[in-house]
C-alpha cells in the first residue's frame, strides 16, 4: 500500500544522503553475522504505532509467530526479530534503515509495509546488500527498479484491480459502474487499473475522486445517486470508505458496494455500521483466513488465534509466508545477507497464503487475489476470484 | 454536463448547506478571537474535535446503540449539546490561560502567540491521540471512531430530485439558532459591549473600566462553545471522528471567516454557507477533488475586489 506520497521527495532526498554512510560502513562485513553464528537478526519495518498501524499489525504476529514456532524447535540457528517502527513514513523509514543494517546488523528485512516507505528505502536497502521481503507493499512499480534484494510474497495493485472488476462482471453483470477514490497514489492507480478493466470488459463506467481529508462526500454521493450505478467501486482506505458508504446508504443508494485491500478491516464495518456495511464486497491480494476455513489455514488460524488472542487479519499469513521463506533460507545454512539473497533466488514452499516462488524481479509467481464479503457483520472469505461464488 | 446540474443541483446545495452550518459555527471562534486579539487561534481546530469527543462520550455513557425518536431524541440532543458546549468552550478558556495569557502578559509580539498556537493545537491532538481515546474511550488513539446513529435519517420533504432529512434540517437550525444567540449576545449584553469595545481599541477600552481579561476570557468561552455545538452536529450528522478530526475542517472554517470577513460575526455565518455551496456546486462541474481548490480560488477573487471579505471587518463596527 501506498501513503504519504507527499513526502517521498523528501524522503527520497535523505535516501540518497544515508544510503552512501550505510554502505561504506557495510561492505566488508557483507552486512550481517560471522559464518558460524548461534542467532541471526531479521527485521520488520513499517507502521507499528501510526494511524495505519491496523494494517501492519497482523503481518509482524504472523513474521512473530513462524519465528517464535522455528526457535522452539532448538535449531543450530536462531532468529531474533528485531523491529523498525516507520510509522509508515519514507522518511522516517530513510533513517531507520541504516540503523537496522549499520547498528543492528540484521540480514535479512521483513518489509517495509507499504509501498510509499518501500520506494523511499529500495535502493538503501539494495546497496547495503539486504534482502527485503515485503508483506503489503503492493505498487506495481516497485518490481521496475532492478533492485535485486527486493521481494515482495503479495500480487500487486495491476493484478488486483482487474481481479476485482473480472469477478464484479461475471458475478454481477453490471451496465453501468461508479468509480470512485481519494487522491493518494494507491488509490488513484486502483481505481485507474477497475476502470480500465470495467471498460474493456463493456461496463459504462464514471468516475469521481475526493481529498483525502475529506469527510462529508454529499457532492460524490448525489453523482453516485444520478448515476444510477448497478455497482460501486471504491479505491482507497477503511477510513473514508466506511463513512463514505454510510452516506451512500442513507442517501437511498443501494447499489453492491465494493473496495479493495485499503478497506479490508473490521474498522469498515463499525465506521459504516453494521447494517450499511452488509453485503460490502472487498477484493485482496492477501489471504485472510476466516474461522470456517479447512487445512493448513485453519491450523494457521487456530494457532494465531491462542497466541495473540485474536483472530489473524490482514496480511497475517504474508507476514508468517515472508518469515518462513528467511526460516528456510537460515535452515539451509545461510547466515549471511549475501547467501540469504541467493537462497530466496531458488526458495519454493507452499505458504499458508499461496505458494512461495520469486520471480527474477522478487515478484511473487503466484499473484491471487481473493474475495471477501461482509456477512452478519463479519468481513468472510469467498476465495479467490477466479472461482469466489457471492451468495445473493 | 448540463444534465449533471440538473440531476445534482439540488441535492448538492443540500449537502452544501448542512457541511456550510458546520464551516460557519467553527468560523465564530476564529473571527472572535481574532477580532478582540488579532490572533489566529490554530488551535480552535481541537477545541472543536474535544467538542467531538465530549458528545461521543456522552453517546457511550447512556448507552444509545441505535437511533432515537421524540423526547428522548430531544432529550440526548440537549444533553450532547450541553455537555460538548461546556467541554469544548472550558476547554477553550483553559488553553487561553495556559498558552495566550501569560504572552500577552508579558507583552510578547504576536508572532510568538501564533507559534504557541501551533503548540497548543499539536499538543492537544497528541494528548487525545495518546492518552485520551485510548483511556477513555478504549480504542487505538489514531484510528477513525465510528459513532451510533442517534437521528434516523428519515427523509421529510423533498425539493426537486432533493431529499431533505431530519438530521440535515437540525444540523442547519441549530446552527442558525446559535448564531443569532451569539449575535445577540455580542450586541447586546454588556459583556457584549465590552468584547466590541476591545476590538475597537484596547487602549482606550481599559480606560473605560473594561476588564480586558475578562472580556478575552468571555471571548473564547463563546468561540469554544460555538465550537463545540459544531462539534456535536458533526458527529450527529458524519458520525466519525478522530484525534485530527478538526485540521482540515479548521482551515475551512477559517477561510470561511476570511471570506465573510474576518472580525465579523455575520460574516462568518455567510463565508461558513458561502463555501459549503461554492465546493459542493464546484464539484458538479470538476469532480469533488476540485472542491478544496475552487473554495481558494473564489477565495481569492473575493479578496481581490474586497480585501476585508464580503462583509468587511467589522466586529468593532457593529450596532452598539
Amino acid at each position: 500500500m501506498v501513503r504519504r506520497a507527499g513526502f517521498l521527495a523528501a524522503g527520497m532526498a535523505l535516501t540518497l544522503t544515508l544510503s552512501a554512510c550505510a554502505g561504506s560502513g557495510d561492505d566488508s562485513s557483507g552486512g550481517g553475522g560471522g559464518g558460524d553464528a548461534t542467532s541471526v537478526k531479521i527485521g520488520f519495518m513499517g507502521d507499528l504505532t501510526g494511524e495505519n498501524s491496523a494494517i501492519v499489525i497482523p503481518p509482524r504476529n504472523g513474521a512473530k509467530m513462524a519465528f517464535d514456532e522455528y526457535n522452539a524447535t532448538n535449531p543450530d540457528v536462531k532468529i531474533e526479530m528485531v523491529e523498525y517502527d516507520s510509522q509508515g513514513k519514507p522518511e522516517q523509514a530513510a533513517v531507520l534503515v541504516p540503523q537496522a543494517a549499520g547498528t543492528d546488523k540484521i540480514v535479512g528485512l521483513i518489509g517495509p509495509a507499504f509501498s510509499g516507505e518501500s520506494k523511499a528505502v529500495g535502493a538503501q536497502l539494495n546497496e547495503a546488500g539486504i534482502p527485503s521481503v515485503s508483506a503489503s507493499a503492493t505498487n506495481p512499480g516497485l518490481a521496475e527498479n532492478g533492485w535485486e534484494f527486493w521481494h515482495r510474497v503479495v500480487a500487486n495493485d495491476n493484478d488486483q484491480g482487474p481481479g476485482i472488476a473480472n469477478f464484479l462482471v461475471n458475478e454481477l453483470s453490471p451496465k453501468k459502474a461508479f468509480v470512485v477514490s481519494d487522491d493518494q497514489e494507491y488509490s488513484v492507480g486502483l481505481a485507474e487499473t477497475v476502470t480500465t478493466a470495467f471498460k474493456e470488459a463493456g461496463v459504462t463506467t464514471e468516475t469521481d475522486r475526493f481529498a483525502v481529508t475529506a469527510s462529508d462526500y454529499s457532492s460524490t454521493v448525489s453523482k453516485i445517486r444520478t448515476s444510477n450505478a448497478d455497482v460501486i467501486f471504491f479505491g482507497g482506505y477503511y477510513a473514508q470508505a466506511g463513512p463514505l458508504l454510510k452516506q451512500l446508504r442513507d442517501a437511498g443508494v443501494d447499489a453492491p458496494f465494493v473496495s479493495g485491500d485499503g478497506s479490508l478491516d473490521a474498522q469498515l464495518v463499525s465506521t459504516a455500521g453494521a447494517e450499511a456495511a452488509e453485503g460490502a464486497i472487498l477484493g485482496c491480494p492477501c489471504n485472510i483466513p476466516s474461522e470456517d476455513v479447512t487445512g493448513p489455514l485453519k491450523e494457521f488460524y487456530d494457532n494465531y488465534q491462542s497466541a495473540f488472542d485474536v483472530p489473524p487479519a490482514i496480511y497475517a499469513t504474508e507476514g508468517y509466508d515472508a518469515a518462513t521463506a528467511f526460516i528456510k533460507a537460515v535452515e539451509a545454512g545461510n547466515t549471511t545477507s549475501a547467501d540469504i539473497n541467493e537462497f530466496l533466488k531458488t526458495v519454493d514452499f507452499e505458504g499458508v497464503s499461496k505458494p512461495i516462488k520469486f520471480q527474477e524481479n522478487g515478484e511473487p509467481e503466484a499473484n491471487d487475489i481473493f474475495i471477501y464479503q461482509v456477512k452478519d457483520g463479519k468481513i468472510s472469505l469467498l476465495g479467490a476470484s477466479d472461482e469466489a461464488k457471492l451468495e445473493s | 454536463m448540463l444534465d449533471d446540474l440538473s440531476n445534482q443541483f439540488l441535492p448538492s446545495t443540500v449537502g452544501g448547506l448542512a457541511a456550510g452550518a458546520i464551516f460557519a459555527l467553527l468560523a465564530l471562534g476564529y473571527t472572535m478571537v481574532y477580532g478582540v486579539l488579532r490572533l489566529i487561534n490554530f488551535a480552535h481546530s481541537e477545541i472543536f474535535m474535544i467538542g467531538t469527543f465530549a458528545s461521543l462520550f456522552v453517546l457511550t455513557t447512556m448507552g444509545v446503540t441505535g437511533p432515537l425518536t421524540g423526547f428522548a431524541l430531544i432529550g440526548m440532543l440537549l444533553l450532547m449539546l450541553v455537555v460538548s458546549m461546556a467541554a469544548a468552550g472550558g476547554a477553550a478558556v483553559l488553553l487561553e490561560q495556559v498558552a495566550y495569557r501569560p504572552l500577552r502578559k508579558k507583552g510578547a509580539s504576536r508572532l510568538a502567540a501564533l507559534i504557541s498556537a501551533i503548540g497548543a493545537s499539536l499538543f492537544l491532538q497528541e494528548f487525545f491521540a495518546l492518552v485520551v481515546i485510548p483511556a477513555v474511550f478504549d480504542k487505538a488513539g489514531r484510528n477513525t471512531t465510528g459513532v451510533p446513529r442517534l437521528v434516523d435519517r428519515d427523509v421529510v420533504f423533498t425539493i426537486g430530485n432533493a431529499n431533505v432529512r431530519t438530521d440535515h434540517i437540525i444540523v442547519i437550525v441549530a446552527a442558525i439558532a446559535m448564531m443569532v444567540l451569539l449575535d445577540q449576545i455580542v450586541n447586546r449584553s454588556r459583556m457584549g459591549r465590552g468584547i466590541r469595545a476591545t476590538a475597537q481599541d484596547p487602549e482606550a477600552a481599559v480606560l473605560m473600566g473594561v476588564n480586558i481579561d475578562n472580556v478575552v476570557r468571555m471571548t473564547f468561552l463563546l468561540g469554544g462553545a460555538m465550537a463545540g455545538v459544531a462539534g456535536m452536529l458533526y458527529v450527529m450528522e458524519y458520525e466519525v471522528t478522530q484525534y485530527n478530526e478538526g485540521f482540515v475542517l479548521g482551515i475551512k472554517a477559517f477561510t470561511a471567516a476570511v471570506l465573510g470577513g474576518i472580525g465579523n460575526i455575520r460574516g462568518a455565518l455567510l463565508g461558513g454557507f458561502a463555501l459549503g455551496l461554492i465546493e459542493n456546486w464546484g464539484a458538479i462541474f470538476l469532480g469533488s477533488e476540485w472542491k478544496d481548490v475552487i473554495a481558494f480560488i473564489v477565495l481569492v477573487v473575493v479578496l481581490m475586489f474586497r480585501p476585508t471579505g464580503i462583509l468587511g471587518e467589522s466586529l468593532q463596527r457593529a450596532r452598539a
